[in-house]
């Protein structure tokens, strides 16, 4: 963190965050997310251990969007929390901007949304997009012109002040993105965002959401059980298989710039059809060794 | 619209009906006052003794108050710490569940031992100690149960526990505090008029209640009694309007 | 106020200075007995209306917004008003042989507090089944009888356990309050009124009576948490923060 503080609360001082607005670029090669022979066991109650994730390693290069997709169980999810540092490995490293990931979280350089927006029903629209700038130490008229910004962003500037239950599910899971991208984080992490949404939402959404990380240039990590989804979304797909839970393949996307016709090209059918025959385990020989670009 | 006025209209009528048989039964089956006096007479007795009815509850509803406020602040109180600290709510809990089982009714003659028979302190404390439970109970079970998405956006912005009560775990317990709060609004007027039982200063609803018993004026003290319950529903309706004015968002949630 | 240890020594000693008078403790133990056997009557008299009038109201949104109102509103009713008036009603009754004894009056009193959180309790539990699952059960043509017992009452559950807890709370004070009001003699509420009559001469013995009826709350208490155990399987998964 080397830009200039203009002011840290005692508070954001104590737990060691920065109050920048970009997490610091890394210009030297250094991956956005790393984990290197990464298992997850969780200790569950009745049923014994579940083996959630077992030699997950995996690199995804700064700007990169990519996607995770596979059967449940396959602990795409997990695997995304362990990123988040909202749960810890139980064996291997996890490394987020060449740290660990608990330290990337403390500087906030990630922002991260779930399929349920997680809305506070007794904030209104506009506060609840404040709250992680809140917790940074912002003051009142830089959190409300960033929250105004990022509303327009997601296209509902007329919502403001209106509460999150007078929103429909589309609405608030904009509002949830917009909530997100708050901080201006190099790092995204979406855990299915658009699962709940119908169909019509969904593709407006996925196309906002591939404007909006290549304007910023932030690096996207995204779950999603949709294979048109992934391939739309991203430029690496990572294809997952359960039981237990693994990387088993993963598919290059190079479909360029999105546009609304991106969906109907042969192109991308094609390669939906790639990624549905690595999801039942038929290897395609375009299956890139893991890891960033050609790097490993 | 409609809706509305069948929601007020339907226990309206339900209680004219009431009235009425009452009315009616008692005049057909002769029965007489010391038994169940007429409606009637009890709304005369209303009437005549309008500003003594007043002084009185204005006495036992300053008890009921002052007991409401204190019982309340000292439940979420309690409540704030007990969700902070686990060892302290595995030992309050129990404790106050055994509190609240013992009939706090049984402390009055001994609160009255210890005050001056012309304080209103035992009685007050009485309201207080009876209003703390529910509240404890309602704010701790509110502060608790957090949506745990709520708690991993917390942790994903590192936030400190301090900084989580502040902005989730208190905001978020406000609905059941106020549920605690509607039941306490009630029980504090109950409890509030049953502590002028045992004896002190005879400035309240309750004393006159059993004053206008003991001389064998009814009527009289029916109306007393119709104008406790009046008093327990002008609390148990300032509760529900508190709760209205601070949960505005409660309302607005989309139908379906 | 006496030591904890002066107190619990008077529970040994002659209640009375009469001869031949049986000690502290005994008399509490006679008086909570007698409370608790009436509370317990007053209790299930309660729950069994409570549960009536829930029904009723889950059955007919008519009768809901009809009688709710005046559910909340008998709480507003203070006991000690009532209690002389019960005795006097209950005299007048005469059920074939069995004339009315005044510890029925004490009862009806501990039901009329008691029927309250069980009815709102009950209510809410028969109600919060999901739309779906109420779909469903339509969906199986099931009456609304069957539909009561499968789905609504196991549903209502983690709502009745914390209503009983009340209710039996209420039970046990509006018996010891009516004891008081009315006067009736064999239970704790009237050891109590009678020791702090005595207070300044013997201030351990009113508190003697205190812990009694302090006691018979708990054991009360402890027999609800019993219900709660065996009702647990109906307990959905606690949520935890």
């Amino acid at each position: 963190m080397t830009a200039p503080t203009p002011r840290r609360s005692w508070l954001n001082q104590r737990v060691g965050r920065s109050q920048n607005v970009d997490s610091a670029k890394i210009d030297d090669g250094t991956p956005a997310v790393e984990l290197v022979a990464v298992d997850k066991v969780f200790a569950a109650g009745r049923t014994g251990e579940v083996t959630a994730l077992v030699g997950v390693d995996l690199a995804v290069a700064p700007g990169e969007f990519v996607t995770f997709i596979g059967p449940s169980g396959c602990g795409k999810s997990t695997l995304l929390r362990l990123v988040a540092d909202l749960t810890e490995p139980t064996a291997g490293t996890v490394r987020v901007n060449g740290k660990t990931a608990r330290q990337a979280r403390l500087d906030q350089d990630y922002g991260i949304a779930f399929q349920q927006s997680g809305l506070m029903d007794w904030r209104t629209v506009v506060r609840n997009i404040e709250l992680p700038l809140e917790l940074r130490g912002w003051d009142r008229r830089r959190r409300r012109d960033r929250a105004r910004e990022l509303l327009e962003l997601v296209g509902l500037p007329e919502f403001a002040d209106h509460r999150p239950g007078e929103l429909s599910g589309g609405m608030q899971q904009r509002v949830a993105i917009a909530r997100a991208l708050a901080t201006g984080p190099r790092l995204l992490l979406m855990d299915e965002p658009f699962g709940a949404l119908d169909e019509m939402t969904r593709e407006r959404l996925q196309a906002e959401l591939a404007r909006i990380a290549a304007e910023t240039g932030a690096t996207v990590a995204f779950v999603t059980h949709s294979i048109p989804e992934a391939v739309y979304l991203s430029q690496r797909v990572v294809v997952m298989s359960a039981r237990p839970g693994r990387v088993s393949a993963v598919v290059d996307v190079d479909l360029g710039v999105r546009t609304e016709d991106t969906r109907e090209a042969p192109e991308f059918f094609a390669k939906v059809t790639e990624v549905r025959e690595a999801l039942r385990g038929r290897r395609s020989p375009s299956v890139a060794a893991f890891g960033a670009g050609e790097e490993r | 619209m409609r809706d509305r006025a069948v929601r007020i209209l339907t226990p309206l009528a339900v209680g004219v009906a009431f009235l009425a048989a009452w009315e009616a039964f008692v005049t057909v089956q002769r029965i007489r006052p010391y038994l169940l006096p007429k409606p009637s007479a009890i709304w005369r007795q209303l009437t005549q003794n309008r500003s003594d009815i007043l002084d009185a509850a204005l006495a036992t509803g300053s008890n009921a108050l002052v007991g409401l406020v204190a019982g309340s602040v000292l439940g979420i109180l309690a409540a704030l710490v007990a969700s902070r600290f686990w060892i302290v709510d595995e030992l309050l809990i129990p404790l106050a569940a055994a509190v609240n089982a013992m009939p706090i009714i049984a402390l009055a003659p001994i609160f009255n031992n210890m005050f001056s028979t012309t304080s209103t302190v035992p009685r007050r404390l009485i309201v207080t100690v009876v209003v703390f439970f529910p509240i404890f109970v309602n704010a701790l079970r509110g502060l608790r149960q957090v949506a745990p998405i709520h708690r991993e956006l917390l942790d994903s912005y590192a936030a400190s526990g301090w900084e989580f009560a502040r902005k989730v775990r208190v905001p978020n317990a406000l609905p059941f505090v106020f549920t605690g709060l509607r039941l306490a609004a009630s029980l504090a007027v109950i409890a509030a008029v049953v502590a002028e039982y045992f004896g002190g200063v005879q400035n309240g609803l309750g004393t006159r209640i059993t004053s206008a018993a003991s001389n064998t004026a009814y009527p009289r003290a029916w109306a007393y009694v119709a104008a406790a319950c009046a008093l327990g529903l002008v609390f148990y309706l300032a509760a529900t309007l508190l709760e209205r004015l601070a949960m505005p968002w409660k309302r607005t949630a989309l139908a379906g | 106020m006496p030591h904890v240890w002066e107190i619990l020594r008077r529970f040994g000693r002659p209640e009375t200075a009469a001869p031949g008078a049986d000690s502290v403790a005994v008399a509490v133990l006679d008086g909570v007995w007698f409370t608790f056997r009436v509370a317990m009557v007053g209790l299930v008299l309660g729950v069994a209306v409570g549960l009536l009038l829930a029904v009723l109201m889950q059955r007919s949104r008519l009768a809901e917004r009809g009688l709710l109102p005046y559910v909340v509103l008998s709480q507003t009713v203070p006991l000690v008003a009532l209690a002389p008036l019960v005795v006097g009603w209950g005299g007048r009754l005469r059920i074939g042989d069995a004339t009315w004894q005044p510890w029925m009056s004490v009862a009806v009193i501990a039901a009329y507090l008691a029927f309250f959180p069980v009815a709102v309790g009950a209510l809410r539990g028969l109600q919060s089944p999901s739309a779906h699952a109420v779909e469903l059960m339509r969906s199986y043509s099931a009456s609304w009888w069957q539909s009561l017992l499968r789905l609504r009452l196991p549903a209502s559950v983690p709502y009745l356990v914390p209503a009983l807890r009340l209710a039996a709370a209420s039970a046990v004070i509006g018996a010891i309050v009516a004891e008081i009001s009315t006067g009736t003699r064999g239970g704790i509420g009237r050891l109590v009124i009678e020791y702090s009559r005595e207070a300044t001469a013997d201030p351990a013995k009113v508190y003697t009576a205190f812990l009694g009826a302090a006691a018979l709350g708990l054991v009360v208490a402890g027999m609800v948490a019993l219900v709660d155990l065996l009702l647990s399987r109906y307990r959905p998964a606690e949520a935890h923060s």
